[in-house]
Order: C-alpha cells, then structure tokens, then sequence
C-alpha cells in the first residue's frame, strides 16, 4: 500500500457515462488484478474506491461510471492535473486456481477489472472466454478491447439492443469452463453463484470508510468469518461466499 | 521534557498525538504505513466483553467535512483481544496503549476492565459510554450523570491503571455528565464521541446508512467539539483528552488552548493514513509559528 500523486495523461469518454483515465505514477505497490485504488478528491471527505483496469509498467488505467459528485470531478478533469491515491488496495483475483479455459464474466463498470485479469491469464497460456453484460448498446465499451487481447468475447444486452438479448448468465449451461471469475452488480454476481458449477472468484463492492482495513466499515461475513471487503476482499472464493438475507 | 510531550495521568507521552478508537484498528494496518511509535500512543478499537460483529451495511455515509459510521463496536470480544491482537499490537508499538471499553451493563463494564487493565501493554483505561450505534447500548449510561457516575464506579473498583471517561456528546449539559463521572472516580475524561446523524440517499429515498443512524465525525464536527471540551476543562479538576474533527497541528493547538492535555485523531486517519504522523512532524514548525516554546505550557491557555 502507497500513497502517492499520480499525473492524469488522458481522460476520455467511452460511453455517455463511461470514462477511461490514464494515469502516471508509483504503481510498484499494486500487485494483483482486481485490486483498487482509492481517490482523494477536492472537497469530499472520503475517498472513492476505483478498480484497476490496466497496468503497464509506470502508467494506471481506470474506467469509471459517473453516477455522483467524486465521478462526475474526475470527469472533468484533463491531462497534466494530479490525484493522490492510495494503490495497491484488496487482495486481487488468485491467479493460481488451476484451469486450462477460464471463463469471465463482467457488468457494467464491473468489467474494468477483468481487462487486467484477462491479459495476465492470456500471458499464463490460458483460453480467456469473456461475457461481458450491459444495459443497452450505447452502454457497450471494451468489446474489441478484449477482442484485440485474444479473448473470445460474448456481449450481452439485456433490452437485447446489440449481442445477445439477456444476462451474461444466459445459456451459461452451454458453456465449457474450468473455473470464472467475476465482477458486476450484486444481483449478477447472485446469479453467476446460481448458474456456475465450477469454482470462481467474486468481486465485491462496498461502502468504504478507510478502504485500507482500518474501520471495519465494509465487513461482511462469509463462511470463514467475518472478512473486510476493502482487505481480505474485494475478490471473494465462491465456497466462502455467504449471501445475507 | 521534550517540547512537544505532555503527561496523560501520570504516564508521559512524547507527544499529545493519539488516533481514537475505532479509527486505528490494533494499530498494525497503520504500521504498514508509518513507524507508529512517534505516536503518544494510541486507543484501539472498542473493546466489549462478548465477540460482536456489529450492525449491517453500509455502514458508512459521506457528509460535508465529515463522515457518518454505524460500525457498531465490531470487535472480537477481549479474550481474543487480549490472545491475539495485544500479542500482534506489540511487534509494532512499544508505548503504552489506551485500552477503549465499551458494554452493555455494569458487570460487563467491569469484566472487560479488570481483563485489560491487568495487561502490561496497558496504559490506560478508556471507557466509552457513548457510542451511538447500538440499540439500548452505550447511548443509556452517556446520557445520565447518575448511570455515568455507577459505570466509573464500576470501573475504578477494579482499576489500577488510570481511567479515562470518554463522553458523548448527544447530551444537553456535558458538564453535569463529566462532573459526575470525576465523582464517580474519573483520573479523567475524553470527549467527544460522534454526534448522532443521517444520511438519505435522494434515489432510493432510503436512509444510506443500514441501521438508519448513526456517528458523524470528521473536521465538520471541530467546533462543536472545541466548545464542549472548553467547557469541561474549566468544570473540571482531571485532565481531559480532547478529539473531534482534529486534522491539522493547528487544530492540535487550538484543543490544547481549550484544555486538552492530548488530542485524538479519528476519522482523519481513513482518510489520510499518515494524518497522524504529519500532525506530529508539523507541530514543531507550528509551535515557532505561534511563539509556543513547549505544549504543556498551552494547556488550557484560554480562559
Ligand atoms: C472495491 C471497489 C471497486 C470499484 N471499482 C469501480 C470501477 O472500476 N469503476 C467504477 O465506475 N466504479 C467502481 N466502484 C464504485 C465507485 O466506488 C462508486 O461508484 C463511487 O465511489 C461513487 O462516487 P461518487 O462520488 O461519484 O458518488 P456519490 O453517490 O456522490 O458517492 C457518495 C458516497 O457513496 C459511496 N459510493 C457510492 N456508490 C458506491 C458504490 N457502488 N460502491 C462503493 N461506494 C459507493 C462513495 O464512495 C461516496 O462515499 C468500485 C467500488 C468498490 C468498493
Ligand atoms: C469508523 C469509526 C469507528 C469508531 N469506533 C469507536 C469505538 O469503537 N469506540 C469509541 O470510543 N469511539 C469510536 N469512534 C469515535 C472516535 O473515536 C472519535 O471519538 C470521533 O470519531 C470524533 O473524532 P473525529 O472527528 O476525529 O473522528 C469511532 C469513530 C469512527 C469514525
Ligand atoms: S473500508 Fe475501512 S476497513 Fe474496509
């Protein structure tokens, strides 16, 4: 864990709400896919946790969806301008779980994260089978970006707009896969829990105090105990997974 | 005596810096980001004598200059506290360390107590009668002067280490409240705790936080903290930990003017990790700012 200034050297719209900011700076301490970094902005008092989407040596990639007051400043922010972040927040996605055909399933701005993950299992020699979930087809990005990795891509559309019509949890018994993981709402992610039979990981969101594991502001309990989402989490093994209410 | 320390009830302290409760973990997250032995010390998280995994999410609300937590006490009870994170705590920090108790009733008070006021690790005794997050719970005992005055009562039969009253501020008269707790055998007091607040979320029109209410913090609540430990360190003859939106050397200052012997940091912490650290190291630079030759010549300044 850093804190650190980092330099913006783009920021961009990719969807009407969408944006894709491009960061220099310390990236030594992030470590793992489906880590985060949490923002300091003017005039808010907390942080806003933001997942890692990219990482090339000394330059960050975010993609964030502008749905408040912390999102739409970063929105409005241009190249040469700093953020302070904390980096090399959560603990990641194991890359370790053994799998030959791994199978991703993103929604929303629960995608980003899974950029990062599919190139390190690429990098692995892995098949990296992706589905990513959106509301409409205005709200579709990063379909050619996982194509251009090498990825198969499935794009899903629940009005059925563009892709297929539905959830990315569609015909998923069709589907051949060693292992998933995942990030997106928390009704996707009960979904994918349904429908998957295999082992995976799970990335969670939640509201957080300190995102560094100091005010037990984001705990839930899973079947090994309690665990800090922002410390322990965000990426949670299926087995562990209990689901309140 | 080094410029910047000060003496908390007997036990000096290097400085007058301490991260309050519940904000500061058992201090080893923080050590991963800063030595934190420049600390004075520091009081950990809220101790209660049964495990608690505290109330649902979200727990956390944003405010202006400030925050809301409805953690509710989570901790892991004080046999584990006292098995697993003292042991932990003291790989990291080799001061004394302010033990934070919360309970339910006068026995729980007085159990939790008497378990860490027998450890070494242990400098003082601070007992939270305030915390506003858990139903029927703290909130009760902080409101009464008479409830607070049986709680200390409790407390000190079986202390050895000094105790530290820590009160809420959700009260209409804090001096009646500390008067009875320095009745009650206070060696002192700290104030203040969160003020009760709320958040709703204007979409869901839903309250933000899970449990509907609960304590605001952070800079935003600075003032109303200055003036209630203003209050209490001119009613009372102990000395008075000051905290409430602390989050500069200034405000460190300006506590100590008002009657703080040492100030708490809390909700700066999440924020900024190293808040703690760059309170103490700006101190010495803010003292020759203001003709401040040492900090306990300031204590309770302002008249
Ligand atoms: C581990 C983690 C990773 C995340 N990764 C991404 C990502 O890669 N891209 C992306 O677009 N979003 C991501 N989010 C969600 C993002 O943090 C929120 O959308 C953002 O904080 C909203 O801030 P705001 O000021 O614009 O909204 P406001 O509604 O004004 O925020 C008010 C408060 O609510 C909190 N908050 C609001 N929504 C959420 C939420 N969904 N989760 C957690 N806190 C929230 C904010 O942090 C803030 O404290 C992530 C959240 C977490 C916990
Ligand atoms: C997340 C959080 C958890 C807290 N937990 C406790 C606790 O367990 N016991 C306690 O006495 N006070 C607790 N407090 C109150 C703080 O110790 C402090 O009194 C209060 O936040 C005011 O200081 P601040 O404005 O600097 O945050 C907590 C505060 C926060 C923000
Ligand atoms: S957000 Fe503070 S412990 Fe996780």
């Amino acid at each position: 864990m850093k804190e650190t200034l980092f330099t913006i050297i783009e920021n961009r719209p990719l969807t009407d709400t969408v944006y894709l900011m491009r960061l220099s700076g310390d990236t030594g301490d992030i470590t793992a896919a489906g880590q985060f970094v949490n923002i300091r902005l003017d005039g808010l008092f907390l942080r806003r946790p933001i997942s890692v989407c990219d990482l090339n040596g000394q330059e960050l990639t975010l993609v964030y969806k502008v749905v408040g007051k912390g999102t739409a400043q970063m929105a409005g922010m241009v190249s040469g301008e700093a953020l302070d972040l904390l980096t090399g927040l959560g603990n990641g996605y194991d890359l370790t779980l053994p799998a030959e055909r791994v199978l991703l399933l993103g929604g929303g701005v629960g995608i980003p994260p899974l950029y990062l993950l599919a190139k390190r299992l690429l990098a692995q020699g892995k098949t990296v089978c992706v589905r990513l979930g959106f509301n409409h087809a205005d709200e579709i990005f990063f379909e050619n970006e996982f194509r251009a990795l090498g990825c198969e891509v499935t794009v899903f559309t629940v009005d059925g707009s563009a892709g297929e019509k539905g959830f990315v949890t569609n015909g998923l018994d069709r589907e051949r896969y060693d292992v998933f993981y995942t990030c997106g709402p928390e009704p996707m992610l009960r979904a994918v829990y349904r429908s998957t039979v295999t082992s995976g990981q799970f990335s969670f969101e939640e509201r957080m105090g300190c995102g560094f594991g100091a005010c037990m502001g984001c705990s839930c309990r899973t079947i090994t105990g309690y665990k800090r989402i922002c410390r322990e989490g965000p990426v949670l093994m299926k087995e562990e997974i209990l689901w309140e209410d | 005596m080094g410029r910047l320390s000060v003496n908390l009830c007997g036990i000096e302290l290097d400085n007058p810096v301490i991260p309050a409760s519940g904000t500061f973990g058992y201090g080893y997250e923080f050590a991963e980001w800063y030595d934190i032995n420049v600390l004075g010390t520091f009081s950990f998280k809220g101790t209660t004598l049964e495990p608690r995994f505290g109330n649902p999410t979200p727990r956390i609300a944003e405010c202006t200059a400030g925050m809301i937590n409805a953690v509710g006490l989570q901790n892991p009870g004080v046999k584990a506290v006292i098995e697993h994170e003292l042991p932990e705590m003291a790989k990291v920090f080799r001061k004394p360390v302010m033990a934070n108790v919360s309970g339910f009733s006068l026995d729980e008070y007085r159990e939790t107590c008497r378990l860490l006021d027998a450890q070494p690790q242990v400098g003082w005794l601070e007992v939270n009668v305030s915390c506003p997050n858990v139903h029927g719970g703290g909130m009760a005992f902080g409101t009464d002067p008479d409830a607070v005055r049986r709680v200390t009562e409790a407390v000190k039969s079986v202390a050895t280490k000094p105790v530290l009253l820590k009160l809420s501020p959700n009260v209409t008269d804090i001096v009646s409240i500390a008067k009875a707790a320095v009745d009650g055998g206070a060696d002192g007091i700290s104030l203040i705790n969160t003020l009760l607040g709320m958040r709703i979320d204007l979409k869901t029109r839903r309250p933000v936080i899970a449990n509907k209410m609960g304590g605001f913090s952070g800079s935003a609540v600075f003032p109303v903290a200055l003036r209630m430990v203003y209050q209490v360190a001119h009613a009372v003859s102990v000395p008075v930990v000051g905290m409430g939106g602390v989050s500069s050397p200034e405000n460190v200052i300006e506590m100590m003017l008002a009657g703080a012997t040492a100030v708490q940091i809390g909700a700066a912490n999440l924020v900024d990790p190293m808040a703690c650290k760059r309170i103490i190291d700006g101190l010495p630079e803010t003292m020759d700012r203001y003709g401040i030759a040492t900090l306990n010549e300031i204590i309770g300044g302002v008249c």
